[in-house]
């Protein structure tokens, strides 16, 4: 799985405690459409098989391909949080950023016909609506850099401890 | 009108046509969704006195009021057929990403009718209807065939609700998959098998718009933060597999055919040691905050890999039930199940009948000859590895697999008939059906609750064993409340199983699961989502109704009192171990507790209804032609 190589945080989600409710992908499409609609959620999960199970969004990719692919200079990236924004007035619904992105995290608003993807509801003061709603706790806002800080310290209790705890 | 479409789907197999009811917002008021919506669809579907597996049955599907909301627990819908196990109503409810999907397509509910004439694969994209030859995914099993499908359609949005081998060779308790949860009992998988429909694939896209989104919201987030808490622990935790040990401990669970209560490999076989030794993750239906389904798998020996997710029901049935105290065998069993698409649990149950008629030397070794076994094999209690080829057997109607797949009521009329034999008083069933993994003999108010229950003896329709088990009232004895305890069970379920919402979040309203303590935020639910204003009694209302056109339908199937029965074994047989040993509900006993039923019910004495009881529910039509 390609990783991203973001500098910036991104809500992320645990596949280990993710259930595959998708009560995010109702939060998110209410948050941001007024309906409940899983085709329009920023966030998605999947599911794999019966027990692989996680759920997706953009992850602010350094330098990110979908930036650099869109030919209408639609696509900005926020040099701040790494939130990428889209100029409504240039999208014209090529696909090409949803064809760039690694992580399926781009969609195409079929009503409005302009690329779509999380943009941690930065416009709320309490942040990703889809984190404060999900009941398992399994969806956080990281940084790379955090997830391998995590990482490290989960191996060392596995295989010092014997125990793996978080997650 | 919020929270509906207005719409039903009419699909006709044979034809390959489709056309569109609409219903109005006063017939949506009564009968709201799920078993109800879906079994009043029988009702004006069906030809009254048809068999199960005519063209005549329809296959109707009733979505739930709050699929596709942030409402916790909502996404499920309701499948009415007339049951080839019973002959009566056949009602079952699945969760999931189905039930949503069919509401985003702008679905409220999907009938279908007649029988096609190659095997059909009905795909519903939005408003478009599809028929398509389902030829390339016969023999799969059902997650199999689900994922076929995706990938024949590119998308993997689409959902799908499904029948396996079971199903397509029309085992009589074949069920309906979707998403990995089973419309589980009555034989759905039968009936689709009988019509040659081995999918219906739903593509919604549409938002989902309700009356009052804000009101709505709040509600959800903290009943979804509510669901974190105590009152779903057992749920989240060990699942309902926690009931094997408190069922053993009083003496209620059912071991060897239900000759006992308690089995002594109870601990081996227990939730705490499955969560301990098989678990593999705990997953959710779609829209629920719970996450009640423990995968659980086989870890190593000649199983290594079966997995599938193990509750209560499905455990006992094929592990005390068969004398098994091996989980890998247990798991194995339900997982043949599941993956067939059967019910785990008149499977496990036929199999302990057969299992018993074999240790009283009616079966011999000779009577489970198949390809593997050419001289037969033994099929004793505790004995996993046969139970497993029979499993097999029955899910090919392979050698005597086909007289086991029929239930353990044809099988056993059909031995008896060839051999002058009385196997029929160890076949556990009651109208057909093959009952929970409560046993009634310890539990008076919920042997009549599963005498009386339309879709036969089934502890999700009631719950009358709570004030059996809670000290409410003596389990061992028969008094005059217990037809008002009946009945006030039997109708709360219905609401449950009406809206649909899984029962496991009733005491995360208020903390309290009893009317008082649920019905004041259901009825905030349903007016955040409809615009209506449905007050206490018009939830208790929702419940009655349920009941009633289920009733109905089977009166007009021919239903008569002496139908309310209970297992010979229950009523005869008393267990020899245990808290519950000694005890029997006489045929004088549950006579008078049908009495105080029908009485509580405003009932006739024979168990009919009145017409002013069913024109004072708004079913005139149906006082019509049923009512005295």
């Amino acid at each position: 799985m390609p990783t991203s190589t973001s500098k910036y945080q991104y809500v992320d989600c645990d596949p280990d405690k993710c259930i595959g409710c998708q009560l995010c992908e109702y939060v998110c499409s209410y948050t941001k459409t007024g309906e409940y609609n899983s085709y329009r959620s920023r966030i998605r999960t999947v599911r794999v098989d019966e027990v692989l199970i996680t759920a997706i969004a953009c992850r602010t990719c350094e330098n990110a391909p979908c930036v650099r692919a869109c030919p209408k200079d639609a696509l900005d990236q926020d040099p701040k949080t790494g939130i990428i924004h889209v100029d409504t007035t240039k999208c014209d619904a090529c696909a090409w950023c949803v064809e760039a992105c690694d992580f399926g995290a781009i969609s195409m608003n079929p009503a409005t016909k302009l690329a779509e993807m999380c943009d941690q509801c930065e416009e709320l003061e309490e942040g990703p609506q889809c984190v404060k709603w999900c009941p398992k706790e399994a969806l956080f806002i990281t940084t790379p850099d955090q997830r391998a800080q995590k990482s490290r310290r989960e191996l060392i209790k596995e295989e010092i401890i014997g125990t793996k705890t978080a997650g | 009108m919020y929270g509906y479409h207005g719409k039903v789907l009419h699909i006709d197999l044979k034809e390959k046509k489709h056309w569109v009811e609409q219903k109005p917002e006063d017939w949506y008021k009564k009968y709201i969704g799920g078993v109800s919506m879906a079994t009043r669809l029988c009702w004006e579907n069906i030809k009254p006195g048809c068999d199960a597996y005519s063209p005549d049955n329809p296959v109707c599907i009733a979505n739930g009021i709050f699929a596709g909301t942030p409402v916790p627990v909502g996404g499920k819908y309701g499948l009415a057929s007339k049951s080839p196990m019973t002959g009566f109503i056949g009602d079952s409810l699945s969760g999931s990403w189905f039930a949503i999907a069919l509401k985003r397509a702008g679905w409220d509910a999907v009938v279908i009718h007649d029988i096609s004439d190659n095997w059909v694969n009905i795909f519903i994209d939005d408003d478009r209807v599809e028929f398509r030859d389902a030829t390339s995914l016969l023999g799969k099993g059902t997650y199999e065939t689900e994922e076929a499908i995706r990938e024949l359609l590119h998308d993997d949005q689409v959902r799908s609700a499904t029948i396996g081998p079971s199903g397509e060779n029309m085992v009589r308790y074949a069920n309906v998959t979707n998403d990995g949860r089973q419309a589980g009992r009555t034989g759905h998988g039968a009936v689709w098998g009988s019509k040659k429909l081995k999918a219906v694939s739903v593509r919604g896209t549409h938002g989902i718009a309700v009356a009052d989104p804000d009101t709505l919201m709040k509600l959800s987030f903290n009943i979804t933060k509510e669901a974190q808490g105590p009152h779903t622990s057992k749920y989240r935790i060990l699942g309902t597999s926690t009931n094997v040990l408190n069922m053993n401990k009083l003496g209620l669970l059912p071991t060897r055919n239900y000759s006992e209560g308690v089995f002594e490999g109870a601990e081996m076989v227990s939730g705490e040691y499955l969560h301990e030794h098989h678990a593999v993750k705990t997953i959710a239906c779609a829209q629920c905050p719970i996450a009640c389904e423990q995968m659980s798998m086989v870890k190593s020996g000649p199983y290594e890999g079966a997995m599938t997710g193990i509750e209560y029901e499905c455990l006992f049935a094929n592990g005390p039930n068969l004398g098994i105290s091996d989980l890998n065998y247990v798991i194995k069993l339900i997982s043949v199940a599941d993956h067939s698409g059967m019910d785990a649990m008149s499977m496990g149950i036929t199999i302990s009948w057969a299992m018993e008629t074999y240790e009283r030397k009616i079966f011999t070794s000779e009577d489970f000859k198949c390809n593997s076994h050419p001289d037969g094999f033994p099929l004793n209690f505790g004995d996993g590895e046969s139970a497993v080829f029979v499993a097999e057997m029955i899910r090919d109607r392979e050698g005597i697999g086909a007289l086991l797949s029929e239930g353990t009521r044809i099988a056993s009329q059909t031995i008896d008939k060839e051999r002058g034999t009385e196997t029929w008083k160890w076949a556990m069933q009651s109208k057909g059906l093959e009952p929970a993994g409560y046993d009634a003999r310890g539990l008076k108010t919920f042997a009549l609750g599963s005498s009386v229950g339309t879709r036969g003896p089934c502890h999700n329709r009631s719950a009358a064993y709570d004030v059996d088990i809670q000290g409410v009232v003596d389990r061992f004895k028969v008094d005059e409340t217990r037809g008002e305890h009946a009945k006030d069970s039997e109708e709360y379920a219905a609401v449950y199983d009406t809206l649909p919402l899984c029962k496991f979040i009733r005491r995360c309203f208020t903390g309290k699961a009893d009317r008082a303590g649920a019905w004041p935020t259901i009825g905030q639910l349903i007016n955040a989502t409809t615009g209506w204003d449905l007050k206490y009694e018009d939830i208790d209302a929702i419940g009655s109704r349920a009941v009633t056109i289920k009733k109905a339908f089977n009166i007009r199937e021919g239903w008569k009192r002496s139908d309310d029965s209970l297992p010979w074994r229950w009523m005869h047989d008393p267990m020899t171990k245990g808290p519950s040993a000694g005890y029997v509900t006489t045929e004088e006993e549950l006579e008078y507790m049908k009495d105080l039923y029908y009485k509580a019910k405003g009932w006739t004495k024979e168990g009919l209804i009145p017409k002013e009881n069913l024109i004072q529910l708004g079913m005139e039509d149906v006082a019509d032609q049923i009512g005295v």
